[in-house]
C-alpha cells in the first residue's frame, strides 16, 4: 500500500542563536541563520520512514511564510520529499494561529486527496502548538498531537500519544493529523543525489487567490488575536560573587549568606 | 462571530483531572480566575468545568469549591472516561456556545494544548498560549510592565479603551521577547497559562458554590479515536513545580554520571533534581527534568544552577526563583547575571563541600557573626 502524506513545516530563525541587545531591549536578528523547525523534522522523517516501508507513497510539503522559505522546502527535499509548496503572499502575512491555520488548510485543500498529515508539535519562535490541531480541525479530521511512536498497517494507525507522566495508545483511521515530537525519531541528512534532485525541483508558490482562501479569515486585520504590546524582560540583577579562597571556603561562605537571609 | 459580547460572562476554567484527580494546574488557574474575576464588573463568577466520567469529576466538585470556585459546570458521561480530542472538543464548545463565558482559561499541559486549540478553531476566537501572567487592571498591567520590563508605558493610561480586556503575556522566541497578546472581537478569550506559574488560594474547606451538571450530547460515532490504554510511565516521579529546592545539572557535568553527584546534593537538601536542555538532549537525564521553555516552568525557594551556563530557554523556565545559587567554571557564563550567589569553581569539588557543611549552617553563621 502506498500513501500520501502531507508535511506541514516552518522555517524559523535558530531561537539557541538569538541574542537581544541590553542597550534596546530588542533581538538581534541579524546573521541569525533560519532553520527547518525542529519538531517539523521530525514530522518529515517520519513521513520518510513510511516511504521507505511503502514505495510508492508520496510526500508533500507545505509551509506558510517569506520568498524566502523556499531555502527550508528545498531542505526538505533534499532529505526525500516529492513535491513541496510555498503559500506566499501580503494578504496573509501577520496572521496568527486561527488565520494561519485557515490558509494551510485551504493549501491542503488544493493539494488533494492525502491519507496523513503530519506537522511538529510546535515551531521554537513562537511555541503555540496551536496550528496543527487548528488545521485538523479547519480540514474536519482528527487528530493526536505529541506522537513519540507511530505505525501503520493499512489505514488503521497506532501510535503513542506522550503524555508528562507516561502515555496513552491511540488506534485511528485515515486521515488524520499528527503532531510530531523530537522522541519520534531521528530525523536523517539531506544526502547528495537529494540535494542535485532539489536543485532542480520547481517548488510551487501559491498565493491567495491560488488557494480560493477567505480573505476575510487570513492576515493581520482577520486574526482574533492581537499583538499588544511586545518587549523583553528587564534583566534580572546579578547578585554577588562568594568569596573564597578554598572550595570548602566558598562552600562555607554561601551557606553562611543563605542562613543570614533566612533563606535556609 | 460565534458569540455575541453583550451575552458573555464570567471566567471559565478548564478544571482537567485524570482518572479522577485534579491536575494542580487546575487549582492554580481557580485561584487566578478568582483574582482576575474580582477585578471585572461586579458579580464575575470563576467556573470550574470538569469533563469525565461521573465517578470521576462529581467527587471534585467539592475540592474546586474550597480553593475559590464560584460555580462548577460538570459534564459528564461514560464516553468522556478517557481525554479524546473529538469527545472533549464537542462538549466543551457545545457548553460555550450554550452558557457564553466571558474567559474560558485552561492549564498548557499535553492535554490542554489538544483541546483549546480545537475549541478555539471550532468557535472561530482567539487562543493565547502558554500565557505567564494575565491581567483585567490596567495599573497592575502598567506596574508589571515598568517593574519587570524594557517596556515603554508612555500612551498606557487607565482608563485606555483596552482596559476592560484580558491582557495575556507570553514568551516567545524562547524567552527572548514577551508579547502581551489580545482578543479585541470575538468571545470567549481563551488562553493556555504554563502550569506552576499561577497561585493556588488557600483551601477552605467551609467554601461552597452552585454545582450545575450540564447535558452532554455525545455519541460514540463522534469519537474517532480509540484510546486502547494510558500507561504511567515507571520513571523517577519528578514534581519540580512544587520543589521547595532544586538542584539542576547542565552541561558542564561532563557526563551523565554527574548526575550522581547532583542526586546526592539534592537529597542532602531535600530538593528534586532539574537539568538543564543540554543535559537532555546529550542523554544524560529524562526530559522529565528538564528546566526551561520547552521544560517545566519553576519556581523554587532555592534554584542551584550547576555546570549551567544559562542559556535563555533555560533562564525562562527558573529565573523568577525565590534565590538562585550558580556554580560554574566559566566567570563569563550568563548565568551568573541571574544569580543571587554565584560561585566561580568546580562543582565537582564545591558541591560536596556544601554537602558536608549543609548541616552546620546554623554553627557556621554564628562563627562567621563572631
Amino acid at each position: 500500500m502506498a500513501y500520501k502524506i502531507i508535511v506541514c513545516a516552518k522555517q524559523v530563525p535558530d531561537t539557541n542563536e538569538i541574542k537581544t541587545n541590553p542597550e534596546t531591549g530588542t533581538l538581534i536578528r541579524d546573521g541569525v541563520p533560519s532553520i527547518l523547525n525542529n519538531d517539523d523534522a521530525n514530522a518529515l522523517e517520519e513521513a520518510l520512514k513510511i516511504k521507505d516501508a511503502f514505495p510508492g507513497t508520496t510526500i508533500t510539503v507545505i509551509t506558510m511564510g517569506p520568498p524566502q522559505a523556499t531555502e527550508m522546502l528545498q531542505e526538505c527535499l533534499a532529505m526525500g520529499a516529492d513535491d513541496a509548496i510555498l503559500l506566499s503572499d501580503r494578504a496573509l502575512g501577520g496572521s496568527d494561529t486561527w488565520a494561519t491555520s485557515n490558509a494551510i488548510s485551504a493549501g491542503i485543500a488544493k493539494v488533494g486527496e492525502y491519507d496523513i498529515i503530519f506537522a511538529g508539535r510546535q515551531a521554537i519562535d513562537g511555541d503555540t502548538a496551536q496550528v496543527g490541531p487548528q488545521i485538523a480541525e479547519k480540514l474536519g479530521i482528527p487528530q493526536v498531537s505529541y506522537v513519540k511512536e507511530f505505525a501503520i498497517d493499512g489505514n488503521e494507525i497506532t501510535v503513542k500519544r506522550a503524555l508528562e507522566d507516561g502515555y496513552e495508545l491511540i488506534k485511528l483511521q485515515t486521515p488524520c493529523l499528527l503532531t510530531a515530537i523530537k522522541e519520534l525519531n531521528t530525523p536523517r541528512y539531506m544526502y547528495i543525489k537529494g540535494i542535485y534532485k532539489a536543485m532542480k525541483h520547481d517548488i510551487k508558490v501559491w498565493n491567495a487567490a491560488d488557494i480560493g482562501v477567505d480573505l476575510t479569515t487570513v492576515g493581520l486585520k482577520a486574526s482574533p488575536t492581537n499583538v499588544f504590546k511586545s518587549f523583553t524582560p528587564k534583566p534580572k540583577g546579578a547578585g554577588q560573587k562568594v568569596a573564597g579562597d578554598t572550595d570548602k571556603e566558598l562552600a562555607v561562605n554561601l551557606l553562611v549568606g543563605l542562613k543570614e537571609k533566612n533563606i535556609i | 462571530m460565534a458569540i455575541n459580547f453583550d451575552d458573555v460572562k464570567n471566567i471559565w476554567v478548564y478544571a482537567e483531572q485524570r482518572h479522577g484527580k485534579l491536575m494542580n494546574v487546575a487549582l492554580e488557574l481557580i485561584g487566578e480566575g478568582y483574582r482576575l474575576s474580582r477585578e471585572m464588573p461586579e458579580g464575575t463568577k470563576v467556573c470550574g468545568v470538569l469533563i469525565g466520567a461521573e465517578e470521576d469529576v462529581k467527587p471534585l466538585e467539592a475540592e474546586l469549591f474550597a480553593y475559590g470556585a464560584d460555580e462548577v459546570y460538570t459534564l459528564a458521561s461514560p464516553l468522556l472516561k478517557n481525554y479524546t480530542t473529538d469527545g472533549y472538543t464537542k462538549v466543551l464548545f457545545d457548553a460555550i456556545e450554550d452558557i457564553k463565558p466571558e474567559i474560558v482559561i485552561f492549564g498548557a499541559t499535553h492535554i490542554g494544548r489538544d483541546l483549546a486549540p480545537r475549541v478555539a478553531a471550532r468557535l472561530n476566537t482567539g487562543l493565547t498560549a502558554d500565557c505567564t501572567r494575565l491581567d483585567i487592571d490596567m495599573n497592575n498591567y502598567i506596574n508589571f510592565l515598568e517593574a519587570k520590563t524594557t517596556c515603554n508605558t508612555k500612551g498606557l493610561t487607565p482608563d485606555d479603551p483596552k482596559k476592560a480586556l484580558l491582557k495575556q503575556t507570553r514568551p516567545a522566541f524562547g524567552g527572548n521577547l514577551m508579547a502581551t497578546i489580545i482578543t479585541p472581537r470575538t468571545r470567549p478569550t481563551m488562553s493556555t497559562v504554563r502550569p506552576g506559574v499561577m497561585k493556588k488560594r488557600e483551601k477552605d474547606e467551609s467554601l461552597t458554590g452552585t454545582a450545575i451538571d450540564v447535558k452532554v450530547n455525545l455519541t460514540e460515532a463522534d469519537i474517532r479515536t480509540q484510546v486502547v490504554e494510558v500507561v504511567k510511565a515507571a520513571k523517577e516521579l519528578v514534581s519540580l513545580t512544587d520543589a521547595e529546592i532544586i538542584c539542576s545539572g547542565g552541561r558542564g557535568l561532563g557526563g551523565p554520571e554527574g548526575f550522581n553527584l547532583i542526586r546526592e546534593f539534592a537529597e542532602k537538601v531535600g530538593g528534586v533534581v532539574g537539568s538543564s536542555r543540554a543535559a537532555v538532549d546529550a542523554g544524560w537525564i529524562d526530559h522529565s527534568h528538564q528546566v526551561g521553555q520547552t521544560g517545566t516552568t519553576v519556581k523554587p525557594k532555592i534554584y542551584f544552577a550547576c555546570g549551567i551556563s544559562g542559556a535563555i530557554q533555560h533562564l525562562a523556565g527558573m529565573q523568577t526563583s525565590d534565590c538562585i545559587v550558580a556554580i560554574n567554571k566559566d566567570p563569563d557564563a550568563p548565568i551568573f547575571e541571574v544569580a543571587d550567589y554565584g560561585i566561580v569553581g568546580d562543582l565537582y569539588k564545591v558541591i560536596p563541600q556544601i554537602i558536608a557543611e549543609w548541616d552546620n549552617a546554623d554553627a557556621l553563621l554564628a562563627a562567621a557573626q563572631k
